[in-house]
């Protein structure tokens, strides 16, 4: 083991009466990837937003090769040579890669000799990128590749990397951990956190786990197992998925027939002839590498966006084509978007006020006057079914964890009692726990008899979750086929090479 | 070494420190204007006592000062609805002229009449003088996505000028000495004063009516949700099903149909004939007192009682003083300023941080 890079000793952090970090300590040092590991709201991305500067620890002393230094800033953090990675993406959509990597980089800007430097540094350490290319035409993992460069561009001891892999694929995920072996292998320290326990299980040699904002310990995860590292982090066992009993399908509630949809600008995704049935009481999974349509895909059966130009949009046997997302929302049809700041929730509002979002159309929130009475029930409903650990009796969205917040999103739709419950990412950054809970409560739904479709990039998700599943590729969709009847290496290949292998190549 | 200011986020602002920043804000701003006063080479504290000590205490300028209180305060809460929306309606001084001319139009054209239901007929057309006025910036975004900034505040113009246009032409008083004014309103056609020798009518209530009205949309009803959602996370109203165009009209409509309301009022309560620049420029003030009540319809409800003061003090000010009109406008603009920078020291808290280089 180096020489100790950072100690954190006895750090304390309140939000109100809320801990979310309760003399934490945690010592990192050089060339140790060390991974930090909690569920939903148990206080990680704040203990790592106080080692970079932005969050002002109540009390407690950090220490950098050995010495005590005070970090009122990111700009003081990454003097001392610390360097971070978001849970959430903080690029500027419009400036090109080149660009987002500069603007940190007091005094320099986006010129020939930044671009050798960048270049090299990508070769170096295997990150390939389109420098030029406007980020808003970026797919995710391109996106983490920009923000893990610019990161290394500042030659970081210590990088702290915050849920990562969550938008990942599998492929890029695997580059990724080549690059911190790398790096780690330099010298540097770095400070991992991922909800997915066996990643970090081959990555990291140490692991802190915290919870409830406290650490309660702290181990070698190569040689505990996933399931013994998710009882330390919940205190008890994880449970697995209970399949739903045997149940009748009953009449088909969302039919896609022959649909197209133009793209999206330019850099859209055009979907082509898409055809799907999902029946009530099934759930079908859309798997796909990120940026096949997806999106597309949800806003159009939702009707938040997309221009169709031929083919039909299906519930419950009506045509909906032309219709919005509360006429649909009335035919028993509820949907769960990607983001879930600022499209499922508004962020300054608290949780009772964003009830009414998907509930005012179709649920009676009052006639004249907004019944905040059952605004308020509702809310803690959905607080208390879904286990959401809240800050306080009725937060601002903004203000709980990621994985909290997709919990009383996902709460807040099933409440509604939906007979089409449409989920897009269902457990992006959910904890493992939290992530069973929201799939068991969704196949539970499909065993009341609901059609459930998810759309999902995490091909165990999918398969662990659906009855059929269908893969996107170029904005094209495969045929639905049983889970049964798929092995792992037909989907990738269907999802790498689209439903028709390429005409020619033999 | 160099030295570096920095804005860094506070995370929590007390309830006592929110309401304290705008009384702190107009006591900077006074000292502020004070001080130009005294360089000007007049009496600070006598200007003091023309500004804010006689509108508040002589009755008759108080009721001056409710009166000039009651367009400001409609045409506000109007566009508190634009603003809140993230819609940019600047024209309400358009809207506020129109309303002048289409309910002096029906005083016009029912000359010599008289009724009961001559004074809610102007009030009708004034409302729809406005949202008429309102409804071209909003159904060009809609139709053609043109910026509402730019063809809302151009229509003032337009406005002005057709105001001049009718004045000097169709509607000219003939008895009136080729003056450009129509024809003075008709007892039936004027909001009479609420009690023998006064001023006050009965207008200023009605725009305390609204602000109560306003207050109840933006705390309890869908509509008012709608508006906020729509204008803090547009992709979030759109999740739940708020139609963006018919928002952008609604929004639209409200606050012309308040600047029309209170353009009707003008006429009809305090200058009894349509002659040019009868708006005095209430519809652009009216924005800084948007801004300065916060958006917020209470807010919008004092901000309007304390401009008004501002400018009745303003026009004793020019004759006992002779200090010109425009100190007014400076100092308007410099509470407005304040009390922006008095926000902002809220959310931010300001850092010296020295640098070695
Ligand atoms: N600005 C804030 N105001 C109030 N409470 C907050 C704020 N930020 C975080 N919290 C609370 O602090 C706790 C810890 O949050 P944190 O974001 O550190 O969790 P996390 O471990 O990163 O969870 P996740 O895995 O879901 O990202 C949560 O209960 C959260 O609601
Ligand atoms: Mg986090």
């Amino acid at each position: 083991m180096g020489p100790e890079r950072i100690r954190l000793s006895g750090i304390t952090k309140a939000f109100g009466a809320l801990k979310a970090n309760d003399h934490v300590d945690l010592t990192l040092h050089a060339g140790e990837i060390h991974a930090l590991l909690g569920e939903n709201g148990a206080g990680k991305s704040t203990l790592m937003k106080i080692l970079y500067g932005l969050l002002r620890p109540d009390s407690g002393e950090i220490r950098i090769n050995g010495q005590r230094v005070s970090l009122p800033s990111p700009q003081a953090a990454r003097a001392q040579g610390i360097g971070m990675v978001f849970q959430h993406f903080s690029l500027f959509e419009d400036f090109t890669a080149l660009e987002n990597i500069a603007i940190p980089l007091d005094g320099r800007i986006a010129d020939a000799a930044l671009r050798a430097e960048v270049e090299a540094k990508a070769r170096h350490f295997g990150l390939a990128i389109a420098l030029d290319r406007p980020v808003h035409t970026l797919s995710a993992g391109e996106r983490q590749r920009i923000e893990i460069l610019r990161a290394l561009m500042q030659e970081p001891q210590v990088l702290i990397l915050d849920e990562p892999t969550s938008v990942l694929t599998p492929d890029e995920a695997e580059a990724l951990f080549a690059t911190l072996d790398t790096l780690a292998g330099e010298g540097a320290g770095i400070l991992f956190i991922s909800h997915k326990l066996e990643e970090v299980r081959r990555l990291c040699s140490r692991a802190t786990i915290l919870r409830g904002g406290k650490v309660v310990a702290e181990t070698d995860p190569r040689i505990v197992s996933a399931a013994e590292l998710a009882a330390l982090m919940v205190g008890e066992g994880v449970l697995d998925l209970r399949p739903a009993a045997d149940h009748a399908l009953g009449e088909p509630m969302l039919r896609l027939d022959g649909l197209s949809v133009a793209p999206e600008g330019v850099h859209g995704v055009a979907l082509r002839d898409i055809n799907l049935t999902v029946q009530a009481g099934e759930v079908v999974a859309i798997a796909g590498v990120a940026g096949n349509g997806q999106s597309e895909l949800y806003a159009v059966i939702s009707g938040e966006g997309g221009r169709v130009t031929s083919g039909q949009v299906r519930i419950a046997g009506q045509d909906v084509t032309r219709r919005d997302i509360n006429a649909r929302r009335a035919l028993g049809a509820a949907f769960v978007p990607e983001a879930r700041l600022g499209q499922a929730t508004l962020p300054q509002g608290p949780l009772s006020e964003n009830v009414i979002l998907s509930w005012h159309a179709t649920e009676s929130l009052g006639r004249w006057l907004l019944d905040t009475v059952r605004t308020g029930a509702v809310a803690r409903r959905v607080i208390e079914r879904f286990d959401v650990r809240t800050p306080s009796a009725d937060p601002q969205a903004a203000q709980l964890s990621g994985g909290n917040l997709q919990k009383y999103v996902v709460g807040r739709e099933i409440e509604r009692k939906p007979r089409l419950m449409i989920v897009d990412q269902p457990s992006w950054g959910v904890d493992a726990r939290a992530a069973t809970h929201i799939r068991q409560t969704l196949l539970d739904l499909a065993a009341e008899g609901a059609a459930v479709l998810v759309i999902s990039q995490d091909l165990d998700e999918a398969m662990a979750m659906a009855d059929r599943i269908a893969v996107m590729h170029g904005g094209h969709l495969s045929a639905a086929r049983p889970v049964s009847a798929l092995s792992r290496a037909e989907i990738g290949l269907l999802m790498t090479q689209g439903e028709s292998p390429v005409r020619g190549a033999a | 070494m160099s030295f570096n200011l920095a804005l860094v986020p506070r995370r929590e602002v007390s309830l006592i420190r929110q309401v304290l920043t705008p009384v702190l804000a107009l006591v900077v701003a006074l000292l502020i204007g004070g001080l130009i006063v005294w360089l000007m080479g007049r009496s600070p504290a006598k200007a003091f006592d023309v500004f804010l000590r006689e509108p508040l205490t002589d009755p008759w300028a108080l009721q001056e000062v409710l009166l000039k209180s009651t367009p400001l305060m409609l045409i506000s809460i109007g566009l508190i609805f634009c603003f809140r929306a993230n819609r940019w309606n600047i024209g309400a001084e358009g809207q506020f002229l129109l309303g002048g001319i289409f309910g002096g139009g029906v005083a016009i054209a029912t000359h010599g009449l008289a009724g009961p239901w001559i004074l809610p007929l102007m009030m009708l057309a004034g409302v729809a003088g406005g949202m008429l006025y309102a409804a071209i910036p909003a159904v060009l975004r809609n139709r053609f996505g043109i910026s509402e900034i730019l063809t809302s505040l151009m229509l003032v113009y337009v406005a002005e000028l057709l105001l001049d246009y009718l004045v000097r032409g169709p509607w000219r008083d003939p008895k009136g000495f080729n003056f450009p004014q129509s024809v003075p309103f008709t007892d039936a056609a004027q909001l009479q004063p609420l009690f023998e020798g006064g001023r006050l009518h009965a207008g200023f209530a009605l725009a305390l009516l609204v602000v109560l009205v306003a207050i109840l949309v933006f705390r309890r009803s869908l509509f008012g949700f709608a508006v906020k959602a729509s204008g803090e996370a547009p992709r979030a109203a759109n999740f739940a099903g708020f139609n963006e165009m018919r928002i952008t009209l609604v929004v639209f409509l409200i606050s012309g149909g308040l600047a029309g309301l209170a353009g009707m009022i003008e006429v009809s309560g305090q200058v009894g004939q349509l002659r040019p620049g009868f708006g005095q420029g209430l519809g652009f003030t009216a924005i800084i007192v948007a801004f300065l009540g916060r958006l917020s319809p209470v807010g919008a409800m004092l901000s309007s009682l304390v401009i008004a003061v501002l400018l009745i003090g303003a026009e004793s000010a020019q004759v006992s003083l002779k200090l010109p009109f425009d100190l007014t406008r400076f100092f308007m603009g410099m509470l407005l300023l304040c009390v922006l920078a008095g926000e902002s020291l809220n959310r931010y808290r300001l850092e010296f941080r020295k640098e070695t280089a």
